[in-house]
């Protein structure tokens, strides 16, 4: 026992631990060239332990101990050291507020690893949301009247079916693309036949694309399904979030208006968003894949979104102008509270509510927009994490530690010369 | 010495065509307000690398070539292009792109230098270099080669320099008063015969073919999308004058800050100073009343270029540098005591530079990689000599000097790439997160990079002289420790507020971006050395050679990952910058090798210095 708690207390092992920090990181740094911010994240930050690293498009193998192993061992040796070498002295009192200071960072971002959700928030002016769309997390709903039933992406794994009390149909899942294309099938230039003459993949072509690896993009996935009562099917269809995400239809329809002329795009547009529907038993249920909703027991509407750039910068080269600043105004409506107010959310300023935060992220709102004719939209970034006060609480701890000590050491110092010279 | 820099700041009065006031006229450039002064010297030292024109380059010094500065260049290839396109002002290094243009090489005879070309040189065989440009543009800039590269920035060159040149007026108009007369004149029938032709009725031909001409020259100047000159007046703002002149038959006359620009241009093609300092007398009075903020925030960054702040404080940072470091061999207390009133000096001036930079743009000191570089070098010095007065030493000193003076050399060819006052785009918008996390973190870089310089001093100062006794290597050891003492702080305090600034505007603390990787990076190490040095697993020599390595990691730091190309902080991939970068990775890795050689081969300490022997106290000092 004595062997281990020597072990955890030692300060060879946060060396180490800080050795090991460094090359992680590095090496970490270095592979999101090849991987990506989210592979290189999962590979080696959110890991326990690294197996092979890509740099620069070669395969390197070494066994590096990852993240959370490396956070693991230190809060475990932080912990250890204060609780057997805890002692008050001025002289330490400094180095353990900022020890302690760490201790609540690492707590800290684990916790945040652990809970917090980062979802979107997309309206145009003047439409209200009381819901929340998850950026990572994607659901198949069928609608049948006012009943709502989603089925997880995650549970349509390939080549199983998936059953629910709710729904008179199995669903076979034949194939599950990550993130896929999609393109309109223009009737002469279709090579191969369609994946199915069922609803939208009659009039457009759905595949798989490679997944994304940046941080200002997001993997748009796909599924083709067939439906199954226990005496026959009803047919295989797609269903993707190119189509059940309005926000993704407008990227279509837009994309389509330069080159065809927005009279065919806005009509590609709503071939893309018809919905698609099967009758069983004399009920209809339609059906499409979107971002999961997450609904909150409030609502926000967009009041208006305003976009300035810095005057003269709009040009023909550079249509977008070097933004100056982002902001929407929104109403907060909370029947619970009775409240009905208006806030501003603009870079740097979110709105803190109800447990999470809305974020100014991305805005459709300048001069090009107005010009298209298209109505000013945007969206915001919701995020809940009940650790987001860790932070600030950990840099004032370490600071004001690494301060009394940086000071106490100054007086000594300044005292010891001061004995020498007289 | 001071008296020198004083002397510098007034220029001479210019005798006959007021350049100097020209300089001071505002405008609109990349989204703020600056003076022509500035647009100028950006401009030629894009495409000349320096900040004034030599006009006889081939002439040696003592042959007294004709140097005339930025403002003169612009006003004239502005307003009086027949005499600009002569100037050699295009900088062309690579012999192969010389070569290919078919440009004359060096001969006095020829009035060529075999570096600097002129507009009237290269026009001609334009339609070869087109070829060639039309070929690169499709290879992506990181896997162009150094031909290449120069065929690409020769393109934007002569890209600013059309611009420039269709400014004020069309960049062919050769009397531009008149010109503009001719077309005033020429608007009422112009657009009877314009709406005639639309409405397909007859129309006088004559008048739609001159109107339409007008026309399509005022759109190749405002489609160029040079400066905005045009000063506001009644509901139109700041105008690109290629726009003014298209907005005049649409009711928007011509006004008289226009006419000013044209009377100017015709004053100055035609010689008549007199006539040109009256027509730009008449544009200041009447920007004075009515742009009152414009003019005066032009004046004084004019000013500002015209102190040449950071260029005067390396040149001293030199001479002072080299004071201090032979202070250290005849130990002579007044060459010590000289070096470190220049440093002083050129702290003090180098100060100027910061804060009048700081309340010109409105802002902390570090917006961007130039200032940064600013800022380093400003803070490192100001630790050298808190470390010298502390010390006397001489090595606080040679440290500042030295950094002092990188840091300036490395913001001076920074400054190479365009404005370094640019504006600060959506979310860096916060002067409050900008002192709180970026000048904060870029201290921490300067502590780092301080004690990295200590190390290297008593390593090559250890290794290769004689000079470094055990008192000094002692004073030398602590003076590291304490500034990575202080690095630590300030990178972990900078690390953590850049989390809750991302915190703050993206709901992410943090994010794993290369940066914020590079950040921690530098905390990490700083840790682990003061950890190495508390569990007395380094001493001394240690300390030196892990603080070398704190060099490397803020270099990859500062510069390295933005080169990554990906991330929030990415600038974009420069070769030269990739190649110095490497350079000083490299050679701080052959520096440690040379400090972990063996004691015996040190030529100091040859007897052993107190501190190798063990500390009494193994606590936290």
């Amino acid at each position: 026992m004595k062997k281990i708690v020597d072990f955890f207390i030692s300060l060879k092992l946060t060396v180490v631990l800080l050795a090991f920090a460094i090359v992680l990181v590095f090496v970490g740094t270095l592979a999101q060239a090849d991987e990506g911010l989210y592979g290189a994240q999962a590979h080696y930050f959110k890991q326990w332990i690294v197996i092979g690293a890509h740099i620069f498009g070669h395969e390197i193998p070494l066994i590096l101990p990852g993240g959370y192993l490396i956070g693991t061992l230190l809060l475990v040796n932080l912990v250890c050291t204060h609780i057997y070498r805890f002692q008050f002295t001025w002289k330490k009192l400094g180095i353990q507020i900022a020890h302690a200071g760490i201790i609540v960072l690492l707590v800290g971002q684990l916790s945040t690893d652990l809970l917090s959700r980062e979802l979107q928030m997309h309206f145009t002016e003047g439409e209200t949301r009381n819901y929340s769309d998850s950026s990572t997390d994607f659901e198949l709903i069928f609608v049948a009247g006012d009943q709502v039933i989603s089925i997880p992406y995650k549970l349509l794994k390939p080549g199983q079916e998936v059953e629910t009390a709710a729904l008179p149909f199995a669903i076979r899942v034949k194939a599950r693309w990550h993130n896929s294309d999609v393109n309109f099938r223009a009737p002469m230039l279709a090579k191969a036949p369609a994946l199915t003459t069922n609803g939208i993949a009659a009039n457009f072509d759905f595949k798989r694309a490679e997944d994304i690896k940046t941080t200002d993009q997001r993997n748009i996935p796909s599924v083709v399904i067939e439906l199954l009562t226990p005496t026959n099917s009803l047919g295989t269809w797609v269903a993707s979030v190119w189509a059940g995400d309005p926000a993704l239809v407008d990227t279509v329809r837009s994309s389509y208006a330069q080159s065809v002329g927005m009279g065919m795009a806005q009509t590609i547009a709503s071939q893309l968003a018809a919905p698609q529907t099967v009758t069983v038993g004399g009920k209809q249920y339609s059906f499409t894949m979107r971002p999961m909703r997450i609904y909150h027991p409030f609502s926000l509407t967009l009041l208006k979104a305003t976009h300035t750039v810095y005057p003269g910068t709009i040009t023909p080269t550079d249509p977008e102008g070097i933004p100056k600043d982002f902001r929407s105004r929104v109403r907060i409506d909370n029947p619970q509270t009775g409240e009905k107010r208006e806030v501003e959310i603009s870079m740097n300023h979110p709105l803190r509510y109800g447990g999470f935060t809305f974020y100014q992220y991305q805005m459709d709102a300048g001069q090009l927009t107005r010009q298209a004719g298209r109505a000013a939209s945007s969206v915001l970034s919701v995020v809940r994490n009940p650790s987001w006060l860790t932070p600030y609480v950990g840099c004032t701890m370490v600071g004001v530690g690494m301060v009394i000590q940086f000071v106490y050491h100054l007086i000594r110092f300044i005292t010891k010369r001061q004995t020498k010279n007289t | 010495m001071a008296v020198w820099f004083l002397g510098n700041l007034q220029p001479a009065k210019d005798k006959n065509f007021d350049f100097n006031e020209f300089g001071q006229l505002p405008a609109i450039d990349k989204g703020r307000i600056v003076p022509l002064d500035t647009i100028a010297r950006n401009s030629l030292l894009l495409i000349r690398e320096k900040q004034t024109l030599n006009t006889e380059p081939w002439k040696s010094w003592n042959g007294h070539p004709r140097i005339i500065s930025a403002t003169e260049w612009m006003a004239n290839l502005m307003m009086n292009p027949t005499v600009a396109d002569a100037w050699p002002v295009f900088r062309i290094d690579n012999p192969d792109l010389i070569s290919l243009l078919k440009l004359p090489e060096k001969d006095t005879a020829k009035q060529s230098d075999g570096k600097h070309y002129s507009w009237n040189q290269i026009q001609p065989v334009l339609s070869v270099f087109d070829k060639e440009n039309s070929r690169i543009r499709a290879i992506e800039p990181s896997h162009r080669t150094a031909y290449e590269n120069s065929v690409s920035k020769l393109e934007q060159n002569l890209f600013v320099y059309v611009q420039l040149k269709n400014t004020v007026q069309p960049g062919d108009a050769s009397d531009w008063p008149a010109e503009l007369g001719d077309f005033e004149a020429l608007i009422p029938a112009g657009v009877a015969a314009a709406e005639a032709q639309q409405a397909g009725k007859l129309f006088n031909q004559t008048n739609f073919a001159a109107f339409a001409g007008y026309v399509q020259e005022f759109q190749y100047m405002a489609n160029l999308e040079p400066p905005l000159i045009v000063p506001p007046n009644g509901k139109q703002d700041w105008r690109r004058m290629g726009d003014a002149l298209l907005a005049a038959p649409h009711g928007t006359p011509i006004d008289n800050a226009m006419r000013d620009y044209a009377n100017m241009a015709g004053a100055l093609a035609g010689n008549k100073p007199d006539a040109f300092n009256a027509a730009l007398n008449d544009l200041r009075s009447r920007l004075i009343s009515q742009q009152t903020k414009a003019m005066a925030k032009a004046r004084a960054e004019v000013f500002f270029n015209q102190m040449e702040p950071f260029y005067n404080a390396m040149v001293i940072y030199v001479l002072a540098g080299l004071l201090a470091f032979f202070s250290w061999f005849n130990l002579s207390e007044l060459l010590r005591r000289s070096s470190v009133w220049l440093i002083w000096l050129a702290f003090a001036i180098h100060t100027v530079g910061l804060v009048y930079r700081m309340v010109l743009e409105g802002r902390p000191p570090v917006t961007n990689l130039y200032s940064s570089a600013i800022f380093i070098g400003w803070g490192v010095v100001l630790l050298g000599l808190i470390l010298e007065h502390l010390y006397k030493n001489g090595i606080g000193g040679v440290a500042a000097s030295v950094i002092g003076f990188i840091t300036l050399i490395i913001a001076h060819h920074l400054a190479l790439e365009g404005d370094t006052m640019e504006m600060m785009r959506a979310v860096l918008d916060s002067n409050f997160w900008l002192t709180i996390h970026v000048v904060t973190v870029t201290i921490g870089y300067v502590g780092t990079f301080l004690s990295g310089f200590l190390g290297l001093i008593y390593i090559l100062r250890g290794l290769f002289t004689k000079t470094l006794d055990a008192a000094t290597g002692k004073a030398l050891g602590r003076m590291i420790y304490g500034v990575v003492c202080f690095a630590t702080l300030f990178s972990f305090i900078g690390t953590v507020t850049g989390g809750i600034w991302a915190d703050q505007s993206w709901g992410r603390f943090w994010g794993w971006d290369p940066k914020e990787n590079g950040a921690l990076i530098i905390v990490l190490w700083n840790a682990l050395i003061l950890h190495l040095r508390w569990g007395g697993h380094i001493r001394e020599r240690g300390l030196a050679l892990c603080a070398v390595g704190g060099n490397i990691v803020t270099g990859w730091s500062w510069f390295g990952v933005n080169m990554l190309g990906i991330g929030l902080h990415s600038y974009g991939f420069t070769q030269a910058a990739f190649f110095w970068l490497m350079l000083f990775a490299v050679s701080q890795f052959v520096f440690i090798a040379l400090g972990s050689l063996p004691m015996k081969l040190w030529r100091s300490f040859q007897t052993p210095p107190a501190s190798e022997i063990p500390p009494t106290d193994q606590s936290l000092v």
